[in-house]
């Protein structure tokens, strides 16, 4: 284990509880870093176990429609990095949960990989996703940085991955395994996709990390049956989407809050 | 020579040139990277797949292209002997087709039978397409609705051949945002899809895959020099840079021999401001970043976000470029220059009136630096320039251009 633990006593905690932990993720400035601290807090009361938080990117190959209006609607509002990791130490504040950084590489390596572990770790971030950063390459530079500053380097697996490659994550990665339900980007789905309870199944064997699933998560029902076979679910664009319909109400935040608190009701195995 | 040594064997297991290159890419991708790595490295060394390459490229594409000399060109000019490498007179009209057949064998040899594309000029969309109806494959084109106006010849084109070409509305809808949907798609229909990267840019193994389908440009060039000219090589070779596909095909085969400058010429647009051109080398706003899987100079903004580009030739409107040429840059093996839109226009009319032959707008650009150099150049030296494409697609684009210039003149 290379970071401070907290995720994985986040997983922990959960499977005690006999649920999954929900994995709710937001695009980080969507419309504005105030807003995001706001929905983040409404997140934490709601029962999220561990807070994914976008870093827009201008050419975001991994997401679909939703995800990349939100990470334009983030840069119009001059979001960047810096910002982010300040909104994350102020959130720290008032919310344990902890926080996955999920970006695309361009913007860590721009930033600098090594500046990039110490300033996060000092805003209390706990976790690194680069969505375009497969082990091999986070190998020489940012899996040492991370490491150096106790951060958990997450990898991302998918169903095209190989026997070889889920060993690379599990000697790479920390904190917890990303698992891929589908080949394709970010939105959701009408259905899981048929195989996945065994392939997630297979992956919990071989490995000893926490598997998330997600990409297509968007109804308690969904959340439900990735409950019953994965240590996590994830649920990104339905939320993203949420909040920029409801985004003009003035009970935008109760709104969220209970939808939130839906999928996380979702997790509970019992 | 430093470069010599250091390019022995590029790209590395890792598919890294130097510094640069890799496979950046998410993971759904990876093994289906390493598949292609696989089939690509069984192909080329099978007989059978080059016989049949060589077959496609003689007799359906119209390979050799021949080699032309530019003399009233030159004489126009005043200096060196301006020598053309005709890949406009390639079946479809431009070098792209030479990387386009060999990518659809492949994808046939992998029992694929999708391709995916992304363009920008609309020639490598083209050579995708035909490709495609030749092997009986199907072809989905993504295109920047921007080049889909300013290139729209070629959009019907791909359309009579059977392709479904699909525009791209986001970001500055060109060539950069046409390979963001391609991937897109690409990594939803990975186990039936082929993507059929059109230049030496993405994660290994295209860069060097595409280099070696493009080879042929310089092997010809070569031998063609030393029959009509009785020399090994020119003093000079200049081709523009896009993502670099043409030009790497052209330079491989001079790389070796140190007494021949290279030369890449990338689009100058406006001028040097951020959005105003995409010179990664030369311009404003470029640095080492990650892009569309591979890792060399991107133009990009102080937070890492990809800069906005401009050129008044679509195949050369994107911000990165390929990793072997950032690597020979650093290692001073090719010089990197640019042409503006205005100069580029300029070379267009002048080839056009002084040798019958209407470039590619990409084309014009290595026409225009060829032209700058060759004036100081001596008579008897020879500067090759690769014609990567013929300009039948630029013609609304150019009079456009004139007009507004004519317009704006007091
Ligand atoms: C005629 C022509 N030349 C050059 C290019 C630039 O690509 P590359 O740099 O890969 O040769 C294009 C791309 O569309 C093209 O159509």
């Amino acid at each position: 284990m290379s970071g401070r633990g907290a995720l994985a006593a986040a997983f922990a905690a959960a499977r005690r509880e006999d649920r999954a932990a929900f994995v709710p993720f937001l695009m980080a400035g969507d419309p504005t870093l105030e807003r995001t601290g706001e929905l983040v807090g409404a997140l934490a009361g709601a029962g999220a176990d561990v807070i994914e938080l976008g870093v827009p990117f201008s050419d975001p190959i991994a997401d679909g429609p939703v995800n990349q209006a939100a990470a334009e609607r983030a840069l119009a509002a001059g979001t960047r990095l810096a910002g982010i990791l300040e909104l994350v130490s102020r959130i720290r504040r008032r919310v344990e949960a902890p926080i996955v950084l999920f970006s695309y590489f361009n913007p860590i390596l721009r930033y600098g990989p090594a500046r990039f572990a110490e300033h996060a770790s000092a805003s209390g971030v706990d976790g690194l996703l680069c969505v375009d950063l497969p082990p091999e390459e986070a190998a020489a530079e940012v899996l040492p940085a991370l490491r150096a500053q106790r951060l958990d380097p997450v990898f991302l697996l998918a169903p095209t991955s190989t026997r070889e490659r889920v060993r690379a994550v599990a000697r790479a990665g920390s904190g917890f395994v990303y698992y891929v339900s589908r080949t394709g980007v970010t939105g959701e789905r009408a259905a899981l996709p048929a195989g996945l309870a065994s392939e997630v199944r297979a992956l919990r064997r071989a490995l000893d990390l926490p598997v998330a699933v997600g990409f297509g998560l968007s109804t308690p029902e969904q959340v439900a049956a990735v409950a019953r076979v994965a240590d996590g679910a994830v649920v990104g664009s339905a939320l993203v989407r949420f909040a920029a319909e409801h985004a003009g109400e003035p009970d935008l935040l109760p709104l969220f809050a209970r939808r939130a608190a839906r999928l996380a009701a979702a997790t509970r195995r019992g | 020579m430093k470069w010599a040594r250091n390019r022995r064997g590029w790209p590395d297991r890792a598919g890294r040139f130097g510094g640069y290159g890799g496979r950046y890419v998410p993971e759904t991708l990876m093994a289906p990277l390493e598949e292609l790595a696989r089939a690509y490295d069984h192909a080329r060394r099978d007989r059978a797949f080059k016989r049949r390459l060589d077959d496609l490229l003689a007799s359906y594409a119209g390979r050799p292209t021949p080699l032309w000399p530019a003399e009233r060109l030159s004489h126009e000019v005043g200096g060196a002997r301006i020598v053309l490498k005709r890949e406009d007179l390639l079946h479809t009209g431009a070098h792209k087709l030479n990387n386009a057949l060999g990518q659809a064998l492949l994808t046939r040899a992998m029992k694929k039978d999708r391709v995916v594309a992304e363009t920008g000029a609309g020639q490598h969309g083209v050579a995708t397409a035909t490709a495609a109806a030749l092997l009986g494959l199907e072809a989905t084109v993504y295109m920047g609705t921007e080049d889909m106006r300013r290139q729209h010849v070629n959009v019907e084109r791909m359309r009579l051949l059977g392709a479904e070409v699909v525009g791209v509305e986001s970001g500055s809808r060109t060539l950069k945002d046409a390979i963001n949907e391609a991937l897109r798609d690409w990594v939803t229909n990975v186990r039936t899809t082929h993507y059929l990267l059109g230049s030496v840019l993405g994660p290994d193994p295209f860069p060097r895959m595409v280099r070696d389908f493009q080879r042929v440009i310089g092997e010809e060039a070569r031998v063609q020099l030393r029959r009509r000219y009785g020399r090994r090589s020119p003093d000079l070779a200049v081709a523009c840079v896009g993502g670099g596909s043409n030009a790497i095909g052209l330079f491989s085969a001079f790389l070796g021999d140190p007494h021949v400058r290279l030369i890449g010429v990338e689009a100058g647009g406006r001028g040097h401001r951020p959005g105003e051109h995409a010179a990664r080398f030369g311009g404003g706003g470029a640095a080492v970043g990650v892009l569309h899987g591979t890792r060399t100079r991107v133009l990009q903004d102080a937070e890492g976000q990809i800069a906005a580009t401009h050129s008044v030739s679509a195949g050369l409107d994107y911000p990165a470029v390929g990793p072997e040429h950032a690597a020979l840059a650093e290692l001073g093996r090719i010089e990197y220059t640019s042409a503006t839109d205005r100069e580029a226009v300029a070379a267009f009319h002048l080839l056009a009136e002084t040798e019958g032959i209407l470039p590619a707008l990409e084309s014009a650009h290595a026409v225009a630096e060829a032209v700058r150099r060759a004036r100081r150049l001596s008579r008897r030296a020879l500067v090759l320039v690769n014609l990567s494409g013929r300009g039948d697609k630029d013609l609304e684009s150019v009079l456009a251009y004139d007009r507004a210039r004519a317009e704006a003149a007091p």
